[in-house]
């Protein structure tokens, strides 16, 4: 990015004789805007259509399809909807608390954008201590959750708001420690070096890299949606619908970021999830494109377009399992976190640095990612059979068309 | 069961059913939608897919209507409405008036079976709602019309000479019944009556 910013101050005639700080602060800031306008509102806007449409064929029916082409203005549709509702604030709440808790939850989510890198120049701000700074900051939203359901002078709500809070808070054990497991393979906090350590083939992923990585990536996988308020750990959304969660006082705009918030941190999730053990933005093929000599350097567009398609792919994964597994208890929720993941996750960590001490006395230790390599293929070609398998068993009629 | 065998057994158990459960999800992903977009989006035209027999909105073919109103004396919320009086230059009983308010009618085809010449009878059609509640009345007279009058039917008169030999029939079979009768009482008395009314049927 500064290199980006030093091109500019040489080429364009604009920027002539400013002080170079200015430049820089000038280009993080249209960036940061360019990517909050240009991409995560349009995103958490159009994945909750294809979210709605996946789930759609996923209960046998067919989803939203009228409002734009193929339903892909309805997000627009239930924008304008929340806009034009009546913006209540209850008697007895604390005002300024409640106006600015939806912020926090929503700059607590924004703020993990600036270190996700989408191409190997194209991060807003390649941060030393990258992945440490992403956790860290994603735990704004504890604090939001719990000021929203204070400040909503609502008993259920506040006691909402605590248990999301607790989830929130043990689910960061395992995150950190699944995390740990790949910054040791690593050796770098930063996530651009942490995708740079990783080769294109998937057999040079973290993820395949030794067992204890593998079993670690589905330790990420499951704490990030607990982080995410996803199910099978959603019992903050579903307390809104049963007795009171911590966003039941909120309506129009004021529940949109809550509910906004939680999208786009689909994004965050699948993104954290394919820089870590999936290769981020590897590709083996280097397309460039070059912006009519705007910059003195061609864009790289492969990397972007392999991290985007990669994060997609995870946020698709998100949504499946959505809609295949039921709701755990805020006690199952609380056993699956201190019983299961957090052990696991410490003896994934500690064989992961023990396997490192190993592969430096024997290489032969490093041909192991080649096994795993298979197995995950395995498991993905076993999942695609017994789907086939579950249709021809009943023998309903496959339609492979999204557009109906 | 030891706490480690429980533990690696719901480990194992949770993996395996995650693991089903999103197959089952990712086939459902791929099957045709059982939604039948309507109206615009169907698989066939909607009236060809409604079933047969189906008792939509009233249509009466008022060229064989007898004016019985029979239909408006069974139908049982009174949404037929039919006058008939003496109109016309020499004046003859016409029909002036024939009126079905849609908004009442329960579609319970009671009219349609008491109507003699089928005229008023369902039709498929069930989309009649509107913006006006009088766009619901439906008029099927403008001017005045004859009622119908259905060709006389002849009389069965070339009968009579069928019903001789089962009459014949019948008293031979009655002098028969008559001398079992004389043989045995009580038994019989019971089956001549039976026989005669039985014989009587083909007259």
């Amino acid at each position: 990015m500064r290199f980006f910013a030093d091109s500019l101050i040489e080429t364009w005639p604009l920027f002539e004789g400013w002080p170079p700080w200015l430049v820089y602060g000038l280009v993080m800031f249209a960036f940061g805007a360019l990517l909050l306008f240009g991409f995560v509102s349009l995103f958490a806007g159009i994945v909750t259509v294809v979210e709605r449409r996946i789930a759609a064929r996923m209960q046998f029916r067919v989803g939203p399809n009228r409002v734009g082409i193929q339903g892909c203005l309805q997000w627009l549709a239930d924008g304008i909807k929340n806009f034009t509702k009546e913006d209540l604030t209850p008697a007895g709440a604390s005002k300024l608390l409640y106006l600015f808790s939806p912020y926090l939850v929503f700059t607590g989510l924004f703020l993990a954008f600036v270190a996700l890198p989408f191409g190997q120049a194209l991060v807003i701000s390649d941060l030393n201590v990258g992945i440490f700074y992403i956790l860290a900051v994603t735990s704004f939203v504890t604090v939001g959750l719990v000021l929203a359901g204070w400040a909503s002078n609502n008993k259920w709500s506040l006691l909402g708001g605590i248990r999301s809070a607790a989830q929130i808070v043990s689910y960061e054990i395992p995150i950190g420690l699944s995390v740990l497991t790949v910054v040791l393979m690593a050796g770098t906090l930063s996530t651009q070096g942490i995708i740079e350590r990783q080769g294109w083939a998937p057999w040079d992923w973290f993820v395949f890299a030794n067992p204890f990585a593998f079993i670690a990536f589905f330790i990420f996988f499951t704490s990030t949606l607990a982080e995410g308020n996803r199910v099978p750990f959603d019992l903050p959304e579903a307390e809104s619908e049963l007795v009171a969660g911590y966003n039941v006082e909120y309506s129009g705009m004021r529940f949109v970021f809550f509910f906004f918030a939680e999208y786009a941190n689909l994004f965050v999730m699948g993104a954290m999830t394919s820089l870590l053990f999936f290769g981020g933005w590897n590709s083996p093929f280097n397309w460039t494109i070059d912006l009519f000599g705007l910059f003195p350097a061609p864009l790289e567009i492969s990397g972007t377009l392999v991290f985007m398609a990669k994060a997609l792919g995870f946020v698709v994964v998100i949504i499946w399992l959505r809609w295949t597994l039921p709701r755990l208890r805020v006690d199952q929720l609380m056993v699956v976190c201190w019983q299961y993941l957090t052990p696991i996750a410490f003896v994934c960590m500690l064989g992961t640095a023990f396997w490192m001490i190993g592969t430096h006395r024997w290489d032969a230790l490093d041909y192991v990612k080649y096994p795993i390599f298979l197995l995950g293929v395995f498991l993905v070609l076993a999942m695609a059979a017994r789907a086939v398998r579950n249709i021809r068993r009943v023998g309903d009629p496959v339609d492979l068309n999204p557009f109906q | 069961m030891s706490a480690v065998a429980t533990y690696f057994r719901n480990i194992r158990e949770a993996a395996l059913t995650v693991f089903d459960g999103m197959s089952v999800s990712l086939s459902y992903l791929f099957r045709k939608p059982i939604t039948v977009q309507y109206p615009d989006r169907t698989p066939e035209p909607i009236l060809d897919m409604v079933p047969e027999g189906y008792r939509g909105i009233l249509d009466v073919k008022t060229e064989t209507c007898t004016a019985c109103m029979a239909c408006m004396r069974n139908c049982p919320v009174q949404c037929i409405n039919i006058v008939v009086e003496k109109v016309g230059d020499p004046p003859k009983r016409m029909m002036t008036h024939f009126a079905i308010n849609v908004a009442k009618c329960m579609f319970c085809g009671l009219c349609s079976e008491s109507c003699p010449t089928g005229a008023i009878h369902h039709t498929k059609e069930f989309e009649g709602a509107s913006n006006e509640f009088n766009d619901l009345v439906r008029f099927f007279v403008d001017e005045p019309v004859l009622p119908y009058k259905p060709p006389k039917k002849e009389k069965p008169k070339a009968d009579k000479p069928k019903a001789d030999t089962p009459k014949a029939d019948t008293s031979a079979a009655a002098k028969q019944t008559a001398d079992e009768t004389a043989a045995d009482k009580p038994v019989e008395p019971a089956a001549a009556p039976k026989k005669t009314e039985t014989d009587g049927e083909p007259t």
